[in-house]
């Protein structure tokens, strides 16, 4: 632990980096009207220097990184905890995708929500949203990450809520607000834990004195409570419904959400925290297991869906379960690489959804889409990049990042979770042609009396940056350099990783399988015929074995195989978990909470009386368990 | 006939006390030697000349405090605990006298007999912060009850304020004849109203520890009065239901005092009786104040979601809060004295901003009060809504806010003592207190304003003069200071674990 | 301390009680009724009764009035033991005194200045 001006330089500067976006909020807050249309700019362009700030740290930051000492909070009561931050390349890798992929996203917002009434507020929420993030992934004791954990769940409350005009998004706003809260109320419980039996709570102090300070039964209990904090946060089974409704924000929440910032929380935690996880090693099977159930689940239900932005929903969910497959896998910086990456193009795909709906006056029904390749050539090609990176194509990014976690799943052994990843990643190339080739190809499903046009400047350049990542970002870590893997080795550990023969033909199965989802997807939306065919798939049975004498015996192996079973399935976790089971919860415990408000709030009846009465209960109460207790005794 | 010894009689301990008796005075006399315009400009000055003299009194006994000591024939204790309550008590006084300014102006209602009732309420919290014997407690409990009842009801027109100064009063009496019956109790069974007790004089302590634990039957009936006398004053579940009615109909400035005052003196002298004096005895108390502490974290927090009136919503968390507050109590012990004494100095700045802020937007004869007047604050007064929402995140317990630290050291103070299930109910309950706080929150920050009133005329803008936007301003800094650096604050209340005796 | 040691006041209560209660109770049983007009009437020394307010409230002077009157009653309820121990008291007592009339001729001065004694508007 340094103090602040003992530092190096690069520590020095993510007090700063956390600093800037936080003034921008406050700046925001307190004077957002009077600084009015400027307050984008302003936003994003703190945003922007954090980022700068944050490549600097990077050239910087070795090893383990540096630990700095701002001031001290609490003297008292056996923990010396102070705001401490941790700087080590960890903490910088998600420092650069947040402020970088997040700066982006501000800019992005400039056009997107120019003339809408709330403007300076939204840039306020979004530049608190980021200082939380970034103050979640440099805290050094869990106090101050739980500080980030709290600060980003409230953002995100206010973000999906923000045009809470509309009870859909007020509901939505609840529902987050609710999931998250009992993430952190498990999370909270376990950082009880490991503070009682650790009596630290120093992440690094943590880490290092997990073997030595409790039994592994107790660490799994820790680490599975602080797990289930992740899956609220990282939209996990059975946690992961207040995802989707959180669309109800405006599009660029939805991308700094997904991409950068709260949904990878839980992936961080878990990998900040891995000792723990190592130590009650039965938790990490429950992670491993947890992640890639959900890839693929989230993957079924995302084929089966017709609104844009839930699509790219289910398909973060899904992304998401790979990565904390990864950490299950005890492969961390997989799953941080994997994270990075997702970060590209999934702020593109979102920001790219953005500009379809700006175009279409917020039409997401992808039916009443198409053809919009001609009239918005930016958009159209920068997601084709995204579709195909996340789609796992050679050599763009998501090929190298999605590998890498399917390999370590081989090198391990764990060859279920390898073919179930595989399984996922068919079904990920399917569905983001479906929709890729339903938005901006084939005939216009377009209304008459809309005319798509392209997004402005300030729109479209981010989504090329973005893509111009998506492409090129795998750079990163490719096999035989790990640049990425081994910047954070010191603080992750090296993975597993299988002979690269063996890696190679690995390989060539991922892209071969994504390739066959992409042509899966091509036959029965781009294709002659195609409408009728899936017309005829539809149809089921009979018309099925008719279409299955005909060419495309893989799709109807795959409709035979998924389709129906796989509809079957997604309508019961749908009508089931979503509606019945988790919604029912939600309004359950909020109908019951408020019903006995209304209960008691009954007994409040204004009377003298009847509140003395009540308080001679009380009496009568304290007596007879007095009595009771001498008699007893 | 047996000659009469004068006692030594020290006056250190209860100068503050009587610093502010003699303020409230001369407030009570320059106000009707002068005219009402003097008395407006003068005489909060004159208020916090007072407060300020009473806090430089007890500040200058912490030193002397080092050796705590019990002083006029042990009936109060000169210690650093008395010392710590009464300068967080002076403070909220001060903020009390200027939130009240601006309120009583607005209400053309003559404001020096207020400042006097502030002068003589503090007086006897502090008193009660210090008293090391029941009958002093009790003498101080009915000095600040009656002033508060009078202040409660200040808005003499108003039917609603009459209404619940009724109310308080008549429930107030109800609880005030248990505590007396309890000290009456207490001296049944030790022959002394003493907390401590002195070789040859019996105390409540004394008497503890020289008994063989058997015959405290009656101590423990007595101890159930007590509970129940203090259990009304910082409004625990099931002697609460008086507060929302009285945080309703009581000016918001009187409100946030009796939110904030009247809770640390209250709780005071709980720490003083329950945490020191009936230590021994903690496991046959500890199962009465959880019970306490849980009805009151529940029903506080589940029946304010239901509330449409903020003041209500306020008061029903002040009922929480109370809970919260007594699982410090229950640790009982040093980390629990001090985290407590913590949490209700925090609770009590941050408290007194929201009321201040309710106040301003209360107008006159306080008709805003809904939820559904608080629609587009931010639009109309960003600094206002800025202030309330980090109140409301304070009490929420949101990280970076006072209120947050507050719960923590609370509750490691609980888990230390072991009562970890208790800090479980604790935490759940304060989730799902955190949705009424940022109900608020939201529609505060709701696009546009609430349409006027057709017979009001439409709500007037909130007006707030420069004394109350001093108040509003100095407890958000304070809010969001002591969530950031509570070291130095947590220190003195570490040290505040220092009782007499 | 012992439950018999209380014993004598139980019992002084119960025969207070109970002396009471039967004297009434005789009273209004052996009492031969004869009413007239005159005797109907509120005791009021002799004086022609005034209308009493029935249902109306009591102008809220009197309750002030009484208050202040209890105040100064309690004041001589407490110079009496004072003045019979005077001279062992000595200055002590004095001084005590002293403060106590002085805070009650602060509250006096309070009272007459702000119109709590004038009985008209």
């Amino acid at each position: 632990m340094e103090s602040f001006s003992h530092a190096p330089l690069y520590a020095q500067l993510a007090p700063i980096v956390i600093g800037l976006p936080l003034l921008g909020a406050t700046i925001l807050l307190v004077a957002g009207r009077r600084v009015g249309r400027a307050s984008g700019a302003l936003a994003s362009t703190l945003l922007s220097i954090a980022f700068v700030l944050g490549v600097v740290s990077f050239f910087g930051v070795t090893g383990h990184g540096s630990q700095i000492h701002l001031w001290s909070w609490v003297p008292l009561l056996g923990f010396h905890t102070g705001v401490d931050l941790n700087v080590d390349p960890l903490a910088i890798v998600m420092v650069l995708v947040v402020t970088g992929v997040g700066a982006l996203i501000h800019w992005y917002s400039l056009g997107y929500m120019a003339g809408d009434p709330g403007y300076p507020r939204f840039f306020a929420y979004m530049n608190l949203f980021a200082a939380s993030m970034l103050l979640l992934v440099l805290a050094d004791n869990v106090l101050l990450l739980y500080v980030g954990w709290e600060g980003v769940g409230l953002c995100s409350y206010l973000l999906i809520g923000f045009w809470f005009e509309r009870p859909s998004a007020a509901h939505a706003a609840k529902k987050a607000f609710f999931v998250n809260r009992i993430g952190d109320f498990a999370f909270l419980a376990g950082i009880f834990v490991l503070a009682a039996s650790l009596g630290t709570l120093s992440i690094p102090r943590i880490d290092a004195s997990v073997s030595g300070g409790m039994t592994s039964g107790l660490a799994t209990v820790a680490a599975l409570l602080l797990f289930a904090g992740a899956t609220a946060k990282s939209a996990q089974i059975p946690l992961y419904v207040w995802l989707l409704d959180a669309m109800e924000g405006p599009t660029p929440v939805s991308a700094l959400i997904h991409a950068a910032t709260m949904v990878t929380a839980g992936v961080y935690l878990i990998a900040r925290v891995h000792p723990v996880f190592e130590f009650g090693a039965a938790s990490l099977d429950v992670v491993m297991w947890i992640g890639i159930l959900t890839a693929l689940l989230a993957a079924i239900l995302g084929a089966f869906e017709y609104d844009i932005k839930r699509v790219l929903a289910y398909s973060t969910v899904s992304q998401i379960g790979y990565m904390i497959a990864a950490d299950g896998l005890s492969s961390y910086s997989t799953g941080i690489f994997h994270l990075a990456m997702h970060a590209f193009f999934k702020a593109l795909l979102f920001l790219g959804a953005g500009a379809v709906m700006h175009a279409l006056a917020d039409e997401l029904d992808m039916r009443r889409m198409g053809g919009l390749r001609r009239v918005m050539p930016v958009t159209a090609g920068t997601f084709l990049i995204a579709a195909l990176a996340i789609s796992g194509i050679f050599p763009l990014s998501g090929f190298w990042s999605k590998d890498a976690i399917l390999a370590a799943a081989w090198a391990q052994g764990q060859y279920a979770i390898w073919a179930i990843g595989l399984a996922a990643a068919f079904l990920t190339a399917f569905y983001m042609f479906r929709l890729y080739f339903r938005v901006f190809e084939g005939p216009s499903h377009v209304q008459e009396d809309l005319h798509p046009h392209e997004a402005p400047r300030i729109m479209t350049v981010p989504l090329v940056i973005l893509g111009f990542l998506s492409v090129v970002g795998g750079a990163l870590n490719v096999p035989g350099n790990d640049a990425l893997e081994r910047f954070l080795d010191p603080v992750l550990g090296a993975p597993a990783a299988p002979g690269a023969v063996t890696d190679a033909i690995l390989s060539a199965v991922a892209v071969a399988v994504a390739v066959i989802g992409i042509g899966t997807a091509w036959g029965l939306y781009m294709a002659p015929a195609a409408d009728a065919r899936r017309a005829a798939l539809e149809h089921r049975f009979a018309v099925l074995v008719h279409v299955a004498r005909r060419k495309f015996y893989v799709d109807e192996l795959y409709g035979y195989a998924f389709v129906l079973p796989g509809k079957r399935l997604a309508m019961w976790f749908d009508s089931l978990v979503d509606a019945r089971i988790f919604d029912g919860a939600v309004n359950g415990i909020a109908a019951m909470l408020s019903g006995s408000g209304e209960q008691i709030r009954r007994l409040q009846t204004g009377f003298v009386r009847s509140y003395a009465a009540v308080f001679l209960f009380g009496v009568m109460v304290i007596f007879t368990v007095l009595i009771l207790r001498v008699a007893v005794t | 006939m047996t000659p009469f010894n004068v006692p030594p009689i020290h006056l250190s301990g209860i100068a503050p006390e009587i610093t502010l008796m003699i303020a409230a005075f001369a407030v009570l006399f320059i106000g009707v030697f002068t005219n009402d315009r003097f008395n407006h400009v003068v005489q909060p000055l004159v208020a916090t000349i007072g407060f300020g003299i009473a806090i430089y009194w007890a500040v200058v006994s912490w030193g002397i405090a080092r050796t705590a000591e019990l002083q006029l024939s042990n009936m109060v204790a000169l210690d650093r605990f008395a010392i710590f309550a009464k300068v967080v008590l002076a403070a909220f006084g001060v903020l009390t006298v200027w939130t009240a300014r601006d309120h009583l102006s607005t209400h053309h209602l003559r404001d020096f007999e207020f400042y006097a009732l502030v002068l003589f309420c503090v007086s006897g919290m502090m008193l009660m912060a210090a008293s090391a014997d029941l009958i002093v407690m009790f003498i101080a409990l009915e000095t600040f009850s009656i002033a508060l009842y009078v202040m409660v009801g200040y808005r003499r027109d108003e039917l609603a304020g009459q209404e619940s100064a009724m109310k308080y009063f008549l429930l107030g009496a109800f609880s005030s004849a248990f505590f007396l019956l309890g000290i009456a109790l207490v001296y049944g069974a030790t022959g002394s109203t003493n907390l401590y007790g002195t070789p040859g004089h019996p105390g409540i302590l004394s008497f503890l520890t020289g008994s063989s634990a058997l015959d405290v039957g009656l101590l423990l009936l007595g101890m159930a009065f007590l509970i129940v006398g203090l259990g009304f004053k910082i409004a625990a579940v099931p002697f609460h239901m008086w507060t929302p009615d009285a945080y309703q109909g009581a000016p918001s400035p009187v409100t946030g005092f009796m939110a904030s005052a009247t809770k640390l003196a209250a709780f005071a002298a709980i720490l003083r009786l329950f945490d020191v004096a009936m230590y021994s005895l903690r496991w046959d108390w500890r199962p009465y104040l959880i019970g306490l502490a849980i009805a009151s974290m529940v029903i506080g927090s589940v029946v304010a979601l239901v509330q449409e009136d903020v003041k209500r919503i306020l008061a029903y968390s002040s009922i929480a809060h109370a809970g919260f507050v007594l699982t410090g109590v229950i640790a009982a012990n040093d980390a629990g004295v001090s985290s407590s004494l913590f949490y209700l100095a925090t609770y009590g700045l941050t408290i007194l901003g929201a009321f201040a802020v309710v106040a301003a937007i209360g107008g006159r004869g306080e008709r805003r009060v809904r939820l559904a007047d608080y629609r587009g604050l931010y639009h109309e007064s960003p600094l206002l809504a800025g202030a309330m929402t980090l109140f409301l995140l304070s009490l929420a317990g949101v990280p970076i806010t006072a209120g947050f630290v507050g719960k923590l050291v609370v509750f490691i103070a609980a888990i230390q003592a072991g009562y970890w299930w208790l800090v479980v109910v604790a935490l759940a309950m304060s989730a799902v207190a955190a949705f009424f706080y940022i109900r608020i929150i939201v529609v505060m920050y709701m696009s546009e304003r609430l349409e006027p009133l057709p017979e009001g005329g439409g709500p007037a803008p909130v007006v707030l003069g420069a004394a109350g936007r001093a108040v509003v301003g100095v407890t958000a800094l304070a809010t969001i200071f002591f969530g950031l650096i509570w070291g130095p604050l947590i220190g003195l209340a570490g040290h505040a674990t220092l009782f007499a005796g | 301390m012992s439950l018999p040691a209380y014993f004598p006041i139980l019992l002084l209560t119960i025969l207070a009680g109970a002396f009471a209660v039967v004297s009434i109770f005789v009273a209004n049983r052996l009492t031969p009724r004869r009413w007239t007009d005159v005797k109907v009437e509120p005791y009021e020394c002799g004086i022609t009764p005034e209308e009493m307010p029935e249902r109306e409230r009591f102008p809220v002077k009197f309750y002030l009035v009484a208050m202040l009157f209890i105040v100064f009653d309690i004041e001589t309820v407490f110079m009496y033991p004072w003045a019979v121990e005077y001279k062992a008291l000595k200055a002590f007592g004095l001084a005590e005194m002293g403060t106590f009339i002085g805070i009650l001729l602060a509250a006096y001065v309070y009272v007459w200045r702000r119109g709590g004694l004038e009985w008209a508007e």
